[in-house]
């Protein structure tokens, strides 16, 4: 019973992984273009969050919406304002500009809110229940859903619609695409503010039971590198499973052999995956 | 030179000191088909490709319509009435049969003119109807070369541009292409075909161009240039003896 616990923990949390590991693939194999500045995209929507519910006393029905909005607002700023004019540049500069990005974000926060950890109020959307001998934590069971449906609804949009259609073909070749008559900008553009508001929805989820604090984008990152490692560039599904994978993991390795030691697991397991499909678990070889 | 519907005047493309064509002039009017004849590397794709978009003429124009159309990228280009099936296809491999012949519509951005289109490229290519919730990176050459030419359609253009429809496709494949590219000709399309293989070009062609690294170097109604010896022994290698009538 314990173990099934461990088990929906790491499932809940997995999701949530996987909502904004989606966003960096997306952008990757939208246009080869890593964004280092991923993980503080989460943490900016934290603190969309966290002002959100203490200066306008907004609830989460409100403030996961707004942190999208939001995060998508700034995807695009930052396609058209920085993404554009250095991917003509050499693949250094295009590597250099978005890790800047992430440290004027970071501590552009760290100057504004200090290195002070915040946190909601626990239990901001209730109390705990047992079910079935379960504890669910409504907080953590809110966020992992909507997180896992949001993140199909993604694969969805891309793979059934019309726009997810033009958005992959300019993706596949951005030449072929300006064939049958479509504009690469705006769908890179769209591209990155989709991806971001991915990391939006779900920073202001982690923000319901995680603290919030500048520098919580690094570790997030190294998540969302892995889980986009293991599920293959570009994949949708891929990065579904690996964040559920990733998040299991960890829970597992933290009940076992202890919280400390939970990153040095997924990261042994992601370099052995690597070392045996270095296209990724559902990557195309 | 006024019912022209596109005219090529002394196109040059380079690529920094590369030079892909450095004269290169042509017309195609309304309802005519046009062959673009070279050996490999003559310059027929940089011709299209400039044409359509792809690449920037550095010298030269591109008139459509009487209008200038060079240096506008691709997508505002195909807006206008052309379409090109490109050297290589460019299908988008991981998308359906039937998500690329849609994405051919884009321009139009009409819902239901792109249903209409879709039945009328499915009754003029079954075999894509077959196969319309394939993945296109399925599909055998042929298939391929199909749907290339289905997609360009999509758009309704006005003026076709095929860039090699022939490469790399087996002989019985080949004539069943070029029996399509007939029936488009009869339905009053206008073709501009880019060929390495000069008879099956100059056998469906009203005009030919023949362009030799990056020239234009000689024109003429499609049966003299079938008879032309220069053609023959110069550009294409065929024997005298052989020339279709």
């Amino acid at each position: 019973m314990i173990l099934a616990q461990v088990v929906l923990n790491g499932f809940l949390v997995g999701a949530v992984y996987a909502l904004f590991s989606s966003g960096l693939t997306l952008i990757w194999g939208m246009m080869n273009v890593v964004n280092f500045a991923h993980g503080d995209f989460v943490m900016i929507a934290m603190y969309v969050a966290f002002i959100a519910f203490t200066a306008l006393h907004l609830g989460p029905e409100f403030f996961v919406p707004l942190a999208a909005m939001m995060l998508f607002l700034l995807g695009v700023v930052v396609y058209y304002g920085l993404v554009r004019h250095v991917m003509r540049g050499p693949i250094l500069a295009q590597i250099l500009g978005t890790f800047g990005l992430a440290l004027v974000l970071r501590y552009a926060t760290l100057w504004i809110f200090s290195a002070n950890f915040l946190s909601l109020p626990e239990n901001l959307l209730g109390e705990v229940q047992t079910v079935a001998g379960l504890r669910l934590e409504p907080s953590r069971v809110v966020a992992g859903i909507a997180a896992l449906i949001l993140t199909i609804g993604l694969h969805l949009l891309l793979t059934r619609t019309a726009l997810g259609s033009r958005l992959l073909a300019v993706a596949e070749d951005r030449n072929a695409a300006m064939l049958v008559g479509i504009r690469p900008d705006p769908m890179q553009a769209l591209a990155w503010g989709l991806g971001a508001a991915c990391t939006g929805v779900a920073g202001a989820l982690i923000a319901l039971f995680f603290y919030i604090t500048p520098t919580v984008g690094e570790s997030l990152a190294l998540i969302a590198f892995v889980v986009v490692c293991l599920g293959g560039f570009g994949s949708v599904p891929g990065a579904l499973v690996a964040g559920l994978t990733i998040g299991i993991i960890e829970s597992l390795t933290s009940f076992w052999i202890g919280p400390a030691f939970k990153d040095v697991v997924v990261f042994i397991l992601f370099l052995a995956v690597l070392w045996f499909r270095p296209q990724g678990l559902l990557g195309k070889a | 030179m006024t019912d022209a519907l596109l005219s090529v005047r002394n196109l040059e493309v380079r690529y920094g000191d590369l030079v892909g064509v450095s004269d290169v002039s042509l017309e195609v009017r309304k309802g005519e088909v046009v062959a673009l004849l070279g050996s490999n590397g003559a310059g027929k794709t940089t011709v299209l490709n400039a044409i359509i978009g792809l690449v920037r003429p550095t010298a030269g124009q591109v008139l459509w319509e009487g209008a200038s159309i060079a240096g506008q990228p691709a997508f505002a280009v195909v807006g206008r009435g052309l379409a090109l099936a490109p050297e290589g296809w460019r299908l988008f491999v991981n998308q359906t049969v039937e998500q690329n012949l849609r994405l051919g519509a884009t321009p139009l951005g009409n819902r239901k003119r792109e249903a209409e289109l879709l039945e009328k490229v499915f009754a003029f290519l079954p075999k894509l109807k077959e196969r319309r919730r394939q993945a296109a990176g399925t599909l055998s050459g042929g298939e391929r070369q199909m749907l290339a030419v289905g997609r360009a359609l999509m758009s309704a253009p006005r003026l076709l541009l095929l860039d090699e429809p022939s490469l790399g496709l087996a002989p019985a494949i080949v004539e069943m292409m070029y029996e399509k590219l007939q029936v488009l000709r009869d339905e009053g399309l206008t073709l501009l075909i880019a060929e390495q293989s000069v008879e099956l070009a100059l056998d469906i062609a009203d005009r030919g161009y023949v362009i030799q690294t990056g020239r234009s170097v000689l024109e003429g109604p499609a049966d003299e240039l079938a008879r032309s010896p220069e053609v023959q022994r110069a550009y294409l290698g065929i024997g005298g003896d052989e020339a279709p009538a």
